[in-house]
């Protein structure tokens, strides 16, 4: 396994920055053990924005969930950065995701109590530790929300908030960003305008893009793609 | 995680507001009945210091305690001269202080007395010297301040002892100050202390042992004096020929606290009561009265604490999606409970300090409105050892409001809330 701190050409880490050897999820339900999602050997190099693409079941919110350390998968392991998120201790796995990962979902899940600005700077003070403001108005600025800063959450139009929740995620900057459905919510223009926001500001940060969704209409925007389909079987395309 | 407390907290500021009013009303409930009733009882052991025993007229002994000792209530009779030498003479008596009641100067009752009354109860002359001729007075430092009466004032006492300006005036006695008291804390401030004598003099009646400042007023003149307007009970109290209105007595060895109470109760017409005595039974008389405020003062708190139990397990249970979400930006479960425990806390703390500014303020409120309060000697500068306790109930009541939900959502699974929420 390379060391995920030596540099590529590109200037970023070598490596994959997650690696899957033999997942797949099964649950329980009824007692009787279901298969949710099956992926098999996969990986994502930095730089290179990956869609994970599939029907509602098919297992991307699980996938998501393995990632990102919130759910154990019953066979296989993951690595993300080199490391074992799917063996780790829960601490372990907290401290991983806030080191690498930043994540934006489809609702707004920013905190209703604080503006976008406040939401910004609890985000980099509970995953680094301090609040560099210059970075959050920059962030800020860079979504199209400098006049909203200090707006709340429930005074955000969806298409704000979405920006303001993409800010969020990236205001760690974060190696990884994981985003669930971000665009099934929006017309085509809005969704359109949300893919080159998410794709800019990646690309700005450093930060490479793993995002899952059933929305067919952003499919051609990724080189790329992990489709899944339901129930099992995995099917990789690795070009476009 | 401080500044999210205080962000929800905002977020729902009326419910916020609500729960710090309730928690400040328990907290100042227990606040104004602590310091009411400590202020109380110090002042009635204050004023009770080195007074044993008290020896006045057969009657109530309470109110022979409350007159004379706490001069607060008008008195059972007078006594002879006599008992006084009588109790002089009793083995195991170290002082015996006479006390001649009957007037009173603009509220303030003036009192027949000896040097050692004031001594006996600490007090020092501010300025001026004691009272040594009849008619000359010593006033305590509040008659002092509220009358403004400096030394060499002369002033006329007025017959009765509430609120004395309305009973006749004894015009042709003036007194004249000769000296002012250094304030004691005690019921001597309000205090206007003479001889015996010149309560004597005042309402004519000649001293046993005849005194050249005596100025002669006759039993006759004392007879046509207006005593319309008072009760007949006052009238009763208003020293008579060469008596006294009660006795202070201090002991010199445990032996008389035994024996000299009945050797007095057997005297016709003289009765001993002990303050320690009556003070604990009027205290254990209020004491019934102030329990029950006391209980529903806890109950008022322990509505609080349940209310603010209630706020916070809705707003948490409104609140699952954001916690899962900051446990996902990185926040440790130690830092989420900490998060949600901060949140009852401040509330409490907010409670407690507005129940403690509002308990002082009605103390303040109650002492500068209320004359008997202030009478008292109720202060809401002072702070009771005891309110250091309350606010740890408070806090403890709003840690436990917020632990309880907050150990639930730690229950749940992040990945199941997020995707509840998704």
């Amino acid at each position: 396994m390379p060391s995920p701190d030596t540099l590529n050409s590109n200037g970023l880490p070598q490596g994959p920055l997650v690696e899957t050897r033999g997942l797949s999820h099964e649950r329980a339900e009824n007692g009787v053990s279901r298969r949710v999602m099956a992926i098999g050997d996969w990986s994502l190099q930095p730089g290179h924005h990956a869609l994970l693409l599939g029907p509602s079941g098919s297992g991307k919110s699980t996938f998501i969930n393995i990632v990102t350390g919130l759910l154990t998968p019953s066979h296989g392991e993951l690595r993300v950065a080199g490391e074992p998120m799917s063996t780790l201790s829960p601490a372990g796995r907290d401290a991983l995701r806030r080191r690498t990962i930043g994540l934006v979902f489809q609702t707004l899940r920013l905190i209703p109590a604080l503006s976008v600005a406040g939401n910004l700077a609890l985000a980099q003070k509970l995953a680094l530790g301090v609040v560099d403001r210059a970075e959050i108005d920059r962030l800020i600025a860079r979504v199209g929300l400098a006049h909203r800063a200090e707006a709340r959450p429930r005074q955000l139009s969806q298409g704000e908030g979405q920006r303001a929740a993409i800010a969020r995620a990236l205001v760690t900057r974060p190696r990884l960003l994981v985003a669930d459905e971000p665009t099934s919510a929006l017309d085509d223009a809005n969704a359109a305008r949300m893919i080159d926001l998410m794709f800019e500001t990646a690309d700005a940060t450093g930060a490479t893009l793993l995002i899952a969704t059933h929305d067919g209409r952003i499919a051609h925007r990724f080189a790329n793609r992990l489709d899944l389909v339901a129930p099992q079987a995995p099917v990789t395309a690795a070009a476009a | 995680m401080i500044g999210l407390s205080l962000a929800y907290l905002r977020d729902r500021a009326l419910n916020t507001a609500l729960n710090i009013l309730l928690l400040g009303l328990g907290v100042a409930s227990l606040v104004i009945l602590l310091l009411f009733s400590s202020q109380l009882e110090n002042r009635f052991d204050r004023d009770a210091q080195g007074i044993d025993m008290v020896v006045g007229a057969k009657g109530s002994p309470l109110q022979l305690i409350l007159s004379s000792v706490y001069h607060v209530d008008i008195p059972t009779g007078n006594v002879p001269l006599d008992t006084v030498e009588l109790l002089r003479r009793q083995l195991g008596v170290a002082e015996a202080i006479p006390l001649a009641l009957g007037d009173s100067f603009r509220s303030f009752r003036i009192v027949g007395t000896e040097p050692a009354y004031p001594a006996l109860l600490g007090a020092s002359l501010a300025d001026g010297r004691m009272f040594a001729a009849p008619m000359e007075a010593v006033i305590g430092a509040e008659v002092a301040t509220r009358t403004g009466a400096g030394l060499g004032q002369r002033f006329v006492g007025g017959h009765g002892m509430g609120g004395g300006d309305e009973g006749p005036k004894h015009e042709e006695q003036p007194f004249i100050v000769v000296g002012r008291l250094k304030p004691t804390g005690t019921v001597i401030d309000r205090l206007i202390l003479t001889r015996v004598e010149s309560v004597w003099s005042v309402h004519g009646i000649e001293a046993p042992h005849a005194d050249d400042h005596h100025d002669g007023e006759t039993a006759a003149e004392h007879a046509a004096h207006d005593h319309d307007g008072e009760s007949a009970e006052e009238h009763a109290a208003h020293a008579s020929p060469a008596e006294v209105t009660a006795v202070l007595v201090r002991f010199g060895s445990p032996i008389a606290a035994v024996r000299l109470p009945g050797f007095v109760n057997r005297q016709t017409n003289l009765q001993a009561a002990v303050p320690a005595v009556e003070v604990s039974r009027l205290l254990s008389l209020v004491g019934v009265g102030l329990d029950a405020v006391r209980a529903f003062a806890v109950l008022l708190m322990i509505t609080a604490g349940l209310s603010i139990f209630v706020a916070l397990l809705t707003a948490l249970k409104e609140r699952e999606a954001d916690m899962a979400m900051l446990r996902v930006i990185g926040a440790s479960r130690a830092a989420i409970i900490g998060q949600v425990a901060s949140e009852g806390l401040i509330l409490a703390a907010a409670g407690a300090a507005l129940g403690l500014m509002l308990g002082h303020g009605v103390i303040a409120l109650a002492a500068a409105n209320i004359e008997q309060l202030h009478q008292l000697g109720l202060s809401a500068a002072r702070v009771h050892p005891g309110e250091a306790w309350i606010v740890a109930a408070a806090l403890a009541i709003g840690l436990i409001a917020a632990l309880i939900p907050a150990l639930r959502v730690l229950q749940s699974d992040i990945a199941e809330t997020l995707a509840n929420a998704r």
